[in-house]
């Protein structure tokens, strides 16, 4: 939190604010963080989000991991990151606080729901001594705040159980934080209106509780100061808050449409994959086709299905779904066919930690199959470019006829960013043809420039083909046992893939030219190394910053750019995969720097490692 | 629109014959295998349909039977193990004015597939299965398969299967399938019927073919399907007739209770008014699941269409969704997808 300048004696105009609402599963907190995204991102903030919640749906109420947090950054400039540390901790319970205050820096506020410190909550959180007495928070500033009572004090007469109007408490907080921060209650009023519209009573106990959190704040004495962040000078557009995910499925209809094909959608619930299931489904009027298969498997097989029948077809999943479509992936690539397989990574190996992030698939999207198989992989960096990306992974499997891995993550997924609307209209359209000359047509015939096979599709008079997992032979696409022919396919495939260089964008360095060290990433990683590239280079260091969106192949000047730099640094959330890919490549000697607990990269640390190779050079 | 191109009047006009359908693969099938008369006869089916060839796609999985749509001269697929009907849901789901074969084995379709067979039936995806019953795995040579007998001795089961073999049409009915059928391998006439009727049948057929595998498992069926034995052995199921078998027709199939019994038409005074009449559209199907669970040596193995009856078809279901949000809300407009929600400009 840091102070620009004060104007009136009880308001500070700062850059960045960092809050982090965190409470039991059962309070409401995903949705008062939503609550305050979308009024700083109305307001004109630059924001960026990160939702941390468990998987169990309700854990027991107070223990500790039912304790869901999400952490929102909205400033007066542009900003990559959901913050390092919060300014501020909001903690609904006792268990919330002991999960979340490690992470507030001396100084910071935190605001107590001072009602729910009892002696049977403070067990559940295994504390053996109150917090709020026993001086353990010194360091803080500390507001106890009694939520609960205030709150159902607000809803004295309506018609509800103490335990309905117990629920609202996460209003009262947002409404305290808005008063705080110099935000309208108007937008989450008019969203209470319409989500609560045939339930007047809990609409109205919403509507108190925020309103009485704001005036708590104007009366009490307790807090001193409210606190301003302009909005931030974005670039000029119309804007909207997005996650990833919602990105993802709106990039994915938009490509529907500019290469003319009906979208098929085969997918099986998954976390955190299943939300991009939810969005398409409601696209009906586009003629969008979902499908909720009985497994993994059959999702992408109903995929392949509908792509060998002339749709635009993809499938999603996260780390354990991919493993059991890998059969099914390595088929695509046998067949040819276009394809889009997303995988919203999230913590593994196994079951691993369903809603924690993690980028660690890498490999297997790369080299989980029998054989040979290469695809294209691309992955978005940020949730607004998860939009660009999903249209660069159908424009690919179009072009080329194969399966594309798009990589997205959890964090990616669930968190939140400004996204400037693109003109549709401007787009480039994605031109697909699909063979029909009988005369001409032979099955694995490939184009000279691209390596893609035609496209052929049931229905087509007199190009009745016969496809398959067994080997071609080439040109005519019959099945083959021939030695040489198999060599030459194999070659021809990796070719395909390989030559996909020659048509995607270079990769841009941020920052020098050449220079003493380039941090190099890829994925969700982009906001903490731009960040800590912009420090770096604040402070005069000769630092770049480049960013891969492209992993399979990668861009054609790849190597240039990372013989530029003395030293090459890649901090991935897994334990060295683009690490393992570059050096294999390009046998540079490119070092790590790998951090797999479940959570995005701090800025701080990026930075400290890379100050900590700056040195040893010097 | 599938309907009309179901119509004889349609075959009448796109003139095709066998040959029509006849690819130019060699078939490499082991010779005196089961599997050459389910081709020729699918491949005389084929005409009367009212499809173009173009319009028709075989989809298979893998097994001896997956390389049956090598020799179809129409689209075909041959994907991998099990997953032939997960394919064929989504092409047809995709393209609704295709005609979309399943061809699959016991092992395929029973073992490593049992999912997605289940599942393609429930959801009445509209595709005929027909799946070749041999009992073993022919392709890898001569393993035990899902449908073989208990204590069935084979390479992988040295001293006798301890499995219980799966029923295959009681799985079709209990999985909801709207056509459920069985038929012989070499009681060709029947089988083209058979087959001819699951591809008229708009929605989940599902065909069981006792299939011969004269390498590892020969006289797979021959107990009951032989020429001698077969008119005292098998039951021909026909609908609205009474349950009659037996060389003299004198046998039938009589309800005791909750149980099918076998008795003799004459004796003790039982007459044709007492046998089960054969219906195929029943609403619920426990007439079918009881014929299902009727096999020899207890019982005439029934051959014939176990079930019938309508109901909507995925791909029709899923348009119909799809048409009615259009009626309703017009159809799609990308920018304003793209700008929904809250959104506010920066100048």
């Amino acid at each position: 939190m840091t102070a620009t300048k004060d104007l009136e004696p009880d308001v500070q105009e700062l850059e960045r604010v960092t809050i982090r609402f965190a409470g039991d599963s059962g309070d409401g907190m995903q949705l008062t963080g939503t609550q305050f995204t979308r009024t700083a991102a109305v307001f004109g903030n630059d924001i960026s989000t990160l939702p941390d919640f468990p998987a169990e749906i309700r854990a027991p109420a107070g223990s500790l991991p039912g304790v869901s947090g999400f952490q929102i950054s909205f400033s007066s400039s542009t900003i990559h990151t959901p913050g390092d540390q919060p300014d501020v901790l909001v903690a609904m319970n006792p268990a919330a606080l002991k999960t979340n205050v490690g992470d507030l820096p001396a100084g910071g506020a935190l605001i107590v729901n001072k009602d729910a410190f009892t002696q049977q909550n403070l067990n559940k959180a295994a504390y053996t001594s109150n917090p709020l007495t026993d001086g353990s928070l010194k360091d803080f500033a500390l507001f106890e705040v009694p939520i609960s009572t205030l709150n159902e004090r607000s809803l004295d007469g309506l018609d509800m159980t103490s335990k309905q109007k117990d629920l609202t408490k996460n209003f009262f907080a947002l409404g305290l934080m808005f008063w705080l921060y110099e935000r309208s209650m108007e937008p989450t009023i008019q969203w209470v209106n319409t989500k609560f519209g045939a339930r007047p009573v809990v609409a109205e106990a919403n509507k108190r509780a925020l309103r009485a959190g704001y005036a708590f704040g104007e009366t009490t004495e307790a807090f001193h100061t409210h606190y301003r962040v302009r909005p931030a000078k974005l670039e000029p557009g119309t804007y909207r808050n997005i996650t990833g995910n919602e990105a993802t499925a709106l990039g994915f209809l938009t490509a529907s449409r500019l290469a003319d094909r009906e979208l098929f959608y085969g997918s099986y619930p998954i976390t955190p994959a299943s939300e991009i299931l939810h969005q398409l489904s409601g696209y009906k009027t586009f003629g969008v086709k979902t499908f909720q298969a009985e497994d993994e498997i059959a999702a992408i097989g109903a995929a392949i299905g509908a792509s060998y029948g002339g749709a635009l077809a993809l499938t999603a999943s996260s780390g354990p779904g991919i493993a059991l479509k890998t059969e099914a992936m390595g088929l695509a690539v046998m067949v040819e066919l276009p394809l889009v397989v997303v995988d919203v990574q999230r913590a593994g190996p196994s079951t691993g930690m369903p809603t924690k992030n993690e980028q660690a698939d890498l490999l297997q999207v790369m080299f989980g199959r029998n054989s040979d198989s290469p695809l294209p992989v691309v992955a978005p960096a940020t949730p607004g470019e998860c939009f660009d990306l999903a249209i660069e992974a159908c424009r690919l499997a179009l072009k080329y006829m194969t399966p594309v891995v798009y990589l997205s993550d959890a964090f990616l997924a669930t968190g939140s960013e400004p996204w400037r609307i693109p003109a549709t209209a401007d787009m480039p359209r994605i031109g697909v043809k699909n063979a029909s000359d009988p005369t001409t047509f032979r099955p694995y015939e490939r184009d000279p420039e691209t390596l893609a096979r035609p496209w052929a599709v049931p229905g087509t008079a007199g190009l009745e083909h016969r496809i398959g997992g067994l080997e071609k032979a080439d040109v005519t696409g019959n099945v083959s046992y021939d030695p040489d022919n198999h060599h030459q396919m194999q070659l021809y495939r990796q070719a395909k893939v390989a030559g996909i260089a020659r048509d995607i964008p270079p990769l841009e360095v941020f920052g020098p030219e050449r220079g003493d060290l380039l941090i190099l990433g890829w994925g969700s990683t982009f906001g903490a190394i731009r960040s800590a590239a912009e420090l770096l280079a604040a402070d005069g260091a000769a630092v770049a910053h480049a960013h891969m969106r492209h992993l399979n192949p990668f861009p054609a000047n790849t190597e240039a750019v990372l013989r530029s730099y003395r030293r090459v640094l890649i901090p991935e959330v897994n334990l060295g995969q683009l690490l393992m890919l570059v050096r294999a490549r390009y046998l540079i000697d490119a070092v790590g720097y790998d951090k797999v607990r479940g959570k995005p990269f701090r800025i701080g640390e990026i930075v400290d490692e890379a100050r900590r190779l700056l040195a040893q050079d010097a | 629109m599938t309907d009309a191109l179901l119509s004889p009047e349609n075959a009448a006009t796109i003139q095709l014959t066998r040959k029509d359908f006849v690819s130019d693969q060699e078939v490499r099938w082991c010779p005196g295998c089961g599997d050459y008369s389910i081709l020729a006869q699918t491949q005389k089916a084929m005409p009367d349909f009212g499809y173009k060839k173009e319009d028709i796609v075989f989809i298979s999985g893998i097994g001896c039977s997956g390389r049956l749509p090598y020799y179809m001269n129409t689209y075909g697929f041959h994907t991998i193990h099990g997953r032939a009907p997960t394919l064929a849901t989504g092409l047809k789901a995709a393209r609704p004015d295709l005609m979309v074969w399943v061809i699959t084995g016991d092992g395929d379709a029973l073992s490593i597939g049992g999912n997605h067979v289940i599942h393609s039936m429930r959801r009445n995806v509209d595709i005929n299965l027909i799946m070749f019953n041999n009992r073993i795995y022919g392709l890898t040579k001569g393993q035990a398969s899902p449908t073989s007998e208990f204590g069935k001795r084979t390479k992988s089961t040295p001293l006798g299967s301890v499995d219980t073999p799966i029923i295959p049409l009681t799985i079709a009915l209990a999985a909801e399938a709207s056509f459920v059928a069985r038929s012989v391998d070499t009681h060709t006439e029947h089988l083209q019927e058979t087959l001819e009727r699951a591809g008229r049948h708009k929605g989940s057929s599902f065909v069981e073919v006792l299939q011969n595998c004269n390498i590892f498992n020969d006289g797979a069926w021959r107990d009951f399907t032989d020429r001698e034995v077969r008119e005292d052995r098998m039951l021909i199921l026909e609908h609205g007739k009474p349950m009659i078998f037996g060389k003299d027709r004198d046998k039938g199939i009589r309800l005791s209770g909750l149980q099918p019994e076998i008795v003799t038409i004459g004796e003790g005074g039982i007459s044709e008014t007492d046998l089960l009449i054969h219906d195929e559209h029943a609403e619920e199907p426990h007439l079918a699941l009881m014929l299902s669970r009727m096999f020899w040596p207890a019982f005439p193995v029934p051959v014939g269409v176990l079930r019938s009856v309508d109901r909507p078809t995925h791909d029709q279901l899923i348009d119909e969704q799809i048409a009615g949000a259009i009626a309703k809300l017009g159809a799609g407009d990308l920018d304003d997808v793209l700008n929904g929600g809250e959104t506010w400009t920066v100048e």
